[in-house]
């Protein structure tokens, strides 16, 4: 079970978070292809390594919130407020 | 000592001979002594077939002294019940137990089940898939199920009580043998919080079966002190009889405790650092027929003597590939058993062991293994082959030796379960010929056995080492303690488990799975050559033993048959739990009265005094109907709707959920939610909208309205209330952060209770309040503020039934007051109205209910919403979607009403409307709502129909439960089409 820091509240449990998939989703207007609009709602990255994906903390402050973890080994590379760019983590 | 003990010792081991215990196996009466398990105090009864195997049925005995056991899993009553699949190997032995063979039909000594023994042949990896195919699979279950399975599910409630806890450490050691409790000791003056959990009721580990000189001094004493240390130490908590059951992700870890009787208790520990210091599992030999009873792990066979005085036969065969199985053999010797022989597979054997042996008068046969081993009901005698040069077949077979117990010993495997749950990878230790941890991603060391150090004086010093190096990562400060021993022990194993010779399909691998070589074979020749296919395939490892003593032989096999090196091979994941964890510890306390908390009504005890009938409704329990009078659940429900037509109902509607939005971007924010336009909506007015998924399917309906510019109220159903206002923040801090809006959900906040009927305004005239109910003030679809009965009131006329209906809003702990004075003014004008009633009346009305008419496919358009959105100029969420080609589709379900053609046809919801006969009967949708209705006193229904909104008139045929009838398709509204009555 993984530890999260939110940056409201600090540090707890899993289980005081909801997740809510990728981060960072730019939404198409009205006048978008089928095509993109599609690739909007289904298509979404599923990395092994990391992703880049969004978190509430919905048992706490009720903030969403970003997250780098690695899909293999849940490492947590950062967390940061919603709207901030992706991080460089090289 | 109790004449019945005829394997007992007179003197020696940790039981406590003053304290006798009787119970009882399989209805005969016996005895051992406290500090026995179940299984030692068998043993000492010389009972030894305990059990049938899961498949054959052979009979099977006693084969290790702890949680790799694959036979003695049995059926124990403590007087809680029965349970199955106990391990009886770790299982302190209490006053009256009761001990059951939960397979063997009649009994476990004479089984019928032997016949699938005898046709063995048959059953063989992938059997299920082969042999039951004719007729079908269903034919056979019956009895399959019944000769199959490891015990019965006890019945009746579970006597235990069950608890959940939480636990946070600096250092989490796992196991208190030597490594543990040099590692524990270590860590002690670094103040870490340390907690060491020991599966065990006593602390020491091998140590039990095999005492040592620690530090000049005896181990049991040794022991007794490092005890006194931790459990002085104010940093350090000793559990014991407590499994590590899991290794989680961030060092999360679960333990099943079991050290307080009738009580279970599931702790959660987050671990700054971990230890496993779970030691090694002796794993056995592969021989023709090396199952029968009376053959056992020989680290086993030493820890009955020492630990339980218990000689396991009074003639034992002692078979090995290595060095440490010579202590068990000198050990069976000094202590009044015969051992005809040592059988080691390797040709050199130093020479100070066989000096000990010779000065005993042990025979060694060097470079042989098992043939075979011969009995009727135990094991009488084994037969002995020399390998050949290239140990690839035996030769020169020996006459059968007798023996009534045959000690096996092929190493050890250490115990990676939690490392490999942990995420860890193994490699295969060629010298050791058995996995050893590697490397993992989580804050974990390994030491002792567990990391593949056999010997005391490792287990010890590496102990100390890893126990503050693990409390110097977790931040504290410490050095290894002085741990040393005078006892040495060798290992040099010959990687030699698998006899070269006899019958593959004799050949057991898997004692609990009942797997045999010959499975694995044809597991190879069919191509389930990786380990993963293997291991589905035949079954290895997939037992409650999780393959502790058959993955290595299996993998081992596997990598001869394919020739590849074993580490190529690989090994499966271990899964969570180590050991099996009763359901009950993982539900703790949440069960019953506390798996959900029951959400009651503000004015719960008023309905309770007027004859409310509960019904569960997600988590709130609701009128369902009022028993007035004693009546029946119909005739209440549908005097209910008569009532409410007739005059006037009540109706608590207070788990309707219920947002307000402030600020200056409410009304944007709410433009882009809902598909009507928001923006146009004056304050004091409402309007009924629909919300969408951004795959433009319905996910909520209900009204809004904008109490002042600044300012709405949104009302959810009461089902999705708590999934709509995360809806709502999620878009507002993820898309649209800029809108200045604040979101509160006040559900919880405001009592609701809903006055409808003709006489509705007349009624609530008479209530003292400073709002103006009048039509002209107060019309359908408007909100008005004010007070009521001297407290803050809202009062929206909205109605769910078609009638004048006025739905007045106040603080919660007000509503019980509210509902009393119209009930009170109301007399016989007024009646309660219940959930049934309700929905009952919206059908009459045709009304939507969102999740019930609608489901993941229907769409804004497919509910008559088309104009409304042509009309909205901006996007909305969901809006795109409607765009589709598809979304916009001519023969999608569309909502209609129904009506059958003959009154007497019972219309159902879920029957389907189907195509003409001539046309093959093809379903064209569901009828979603049907009901007999009260007011118009016949059937009718609603329905998702393919054209529906082009098809108002058509006669369509219903197929329902293998009936078929006609029905008319018609406008969704049944009850006052002109909105006259609502409108009033
Ligand atoms: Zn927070």
């Amino acid at each position: 079970m993984l530890r999260l820091s939110c940056p409201w509240c600090g540090t707890r449990d899993e289980l005081e978070f909801s997740f809510g998939g990728e981060s960072h989703l730019t939404r198409p207007t009205l006048a978008a292809s089928d095509a993109i609009w599609s690739d909007y709602l289904f298509n979404k990255e599923n990395p092994k390594g990391i992703h880049f994906e969004r978190w509430m903390h919905s048992y706490g402050c009720g903030r969403w919130f970003n997250v780098a973890r690695d899909t293999v080994t849940h490492e947590i590379y950062a967390v940061y407020k919603m709207g901030l760019p992706k991080p460089d983590l090289d | 000592m109790a004449p019945t003990q005829k394997n007992r010792l007179t003197s020696g081991g940790r039981i406590d001979r003053s304290k006798p215990l009787s119970f009882k196996f399989n209805n005969r009466k016996l005895q051992g002594y406290q500090g026995d398990t179940i299984a030692s105090a068998l043993l000492a009864n010389d009972i030894s077939t305990v059990n049938r195997s899961f498949k054959y049925h052979r009979r099977r005995g006693i084969m290790s002294a702890g949680v790799e056991e694959t036979n003695a899993l049995l059926t124990v009553s403590d007087g809680k019940g029965d349970v199955p699949v106990v391990r009886t190997t770790v299982r302190a032995l209490v006053d009256d137990h009761q001990i059951k063979s939960p397979s063997g039909f009649p009994s476990v000594n004479f089984d019928l089940g032997r016949v699938l023994d005898f046709t063995h042949r048959l059953w063989t990896a992938g059997f299920y898939n082969k042999v039951f195919k004719w007729p079908n699979w269903h034919w056979y279950e019956g009895m399959v199920r019944r000769m199959a399975g490891l015990g019965n599910l006890p019945g009746g409630e579970d006597g235990n009580r069950y608890f959940h806890h939480n636990l946070h450490c600096d250092l989490l050691i796992v196991g208190a043998g030597p490594a543990g409790l040099a590692a524990a000791l270590s860590s002690v003056t670094s103040g870490a919080r340390v907690l060491l959990v020991e599966q065990d009721h006593e602390l020491g580990g091998s140590l039990l079966a095999n005492r040592a000189l620690i530090n000049a001094v005896d181990s049991d004493l040794w022991i007794s002190r490092t005890r006194s240390a931790l459990e002085e130490a104010v940093n350090v908590t000793v559990m014991t009889s407590s499994t590590v059951s899991g290794y989680y992700d961030h060092n999360v870890l679960t333990i099943i405790d079991r050290s307080t009787v009738g009580v279970k208790r599931f702790w959660k520990v987050r671990a700054k650092e971990v230890l496993l210091a779970t030691g090694a599992i002796e794993q056995p030999l592969v021989f023709e027929n090396n199952d029968r009873p009376g053959i056992m792990l020989a680290h086993a066979a030493m820890e009955y003597v020492n630990r339980y005085a218990v000689k396991p036969a009074d003639v034992m065969v002692v078979v090995t590939n290595n060095d440490s199985a010579y202590q068990v053999a000198f050990t069976l010797y000094d202590n009044g058993v015969r051992v005809p022989a040592i059988v080691d597979a390797r040709k050199n054997i130093a020479n100070e062991i066989v000096q000990q042996a010779n000065q005993r008068g042990i025979p060694i046969m060097s470079n042989s293994v098992i043939l075979n081993t011969f009995g009727t009901s135990v094991l009488s005698s084994v037969r002995v082959g020399t390998l050949s040069d290239d140990g690839k077949s035996t030769v020169n077979p020996t006459d059968e030796i007798a023996c009534q117990g045959l000690a096996i010993s092929g190493g050890f495997n250490p115990s990676s379960d939690l490392y490999s749950q942990a995420g860890g990878n193994l490699q295969y230790a060629a010298e050791l010929a058995c996995f050893v941890p590697m490397q993992c991603r989580q804050r974990v060391t390994v030491a002792g056995a567990a990391q593949g150090k056999f010997s005391l004086a490792e287990a010890l010093t590496e102990g100390a080492c890893a126990g503050s190096e693990a409390a110097n990562k977790a931040g504290f400060t410490c050095a290894p303690i002085d741990v040393t021993t005078s006892t040495t022990s060798s290992y040099n194993l010959k990687a030699v488990r698998i006899t070269p010779a006899g019958d593959s399909s004799r050949k057991w691998v898997d004692f609990m799975a009942d797997v045999t070589v010959a499975d694995i074979e044809l597991a190879v020749r069919e191509n389930f050559v990786s380990v993963q296919h293997l291991k589905r395939y035949t079954t290895t490892g997939m037992s409650a033993d999780q393959g502790k003593t058959s993955n290595l032989n299996a993998l081992t096999l596997l990598a001869e048959l394919t020739q590849k090196p074993i580490g190529e091979v690989g090994t499966t994941t271990f899964r969570p739990q180590f050991m099996p964890v009763p359901m009950g510890a993982i539900a703790g306390q949440r069960h019953g009265d506390f798996y959900t908390p029951a959400r009651l009504l503000p004015a719960h005890d008023w309905h309770v005094r007027h004859g409310a009938v509960f019904e569960n409704y997600g988590a709130w329990k609701r009128p369902e109907y009022y028993a007035t009078n004693g009546r029946d659940r119909e005739t209440a429900i549908r005097e209910e709707v008569l009532a409410l037509r007739r005059s006037a109902g009540l109706f608590d509607g207070s788990p309707l959920g219920k947002i307000e939005l402030t600020g200056p971007d409410a009304g944007e924010f709410l433009n882009r939610i809902y598909v009507n336009n928001v923006l146009t909506l004056k304050p004091g007015r409402i309007r009924y909208g629909l919300m969408l998924s951004e795959n433009g399917i319905i996910i909520d309906d209900g009204v809004f309205a904008r109490l002042a510019d600044d300012h709405y109220l949104v009302s959810t159903t009461s089902a999705n209330a708590d999934r709509i206002i995360a809806w709502l923040e999620e878009w507002h801090q993820c898309e649209w952060p800029d809108l200045e809006v604040i979101i509160s959900t006040v559900t919880s906040q405001w009592g609701v209770t809903t006055i409808a009927g003709p006489n509705a305004r007349v009624l609530l005239q008479g209530i003292e309040s400073d709002i103006d109910f009048s039509a002209q003030a107060l019309p359908h679809m408007s909100v008005a503020t004010g007070t009521l009965l001297g407290v803050p009131a809202r009062v929206q006329r909205v109605s769910y039934t078609g009638e004048m209906s006025f739905e007045i809003n106040v603080p919660a702990i007000q509503s019980q007051r509210v509902i009393e004075a119209l009930m009170n003014l109301g007399g016989n004008r007024i009646a309660p109205i219940g959930v049934e009633a309700s929905l009952l009346l919206r059908t009459e009305k045709g009304y939507l209910h969102v999740g019930a008419d609608t489901d993941g496919m229907t769409n804004a358009l497919d509910v008559g919403f088309a104009g409304i959105v042509a009309k909205k100029q901006s996007d909305f969420v969901g809006r795109r979607s409607l765009l589709r080609a598809d979304d916009q589709r001519k023969d999608r379900r569309q909502f209609v009403g129904v009506e059958p053609l003959n009154d007497n046809e019972n219309l159902q919801s879920g029957a389907h409307f189907v195509t003409p006969q001539d046309e093959g009967r093809r379903s064209q949708g569901i009828v979603t709502s049907a009901c007999f209705s009260p007011t118009l006193k016949r059937i009718i229904g609603l329905g998702l129909l393919e054209r529906g909104f082009e098809r108002k008139g058509e006669t369509v045929t219903v197929f329902d439960d293998g009936r078929t009838f006609d029905v008319r398709i018609t406008e969704p509204v049944f009850y006052d089409p002109s909105g006259e009555k609502m409108n009033a």
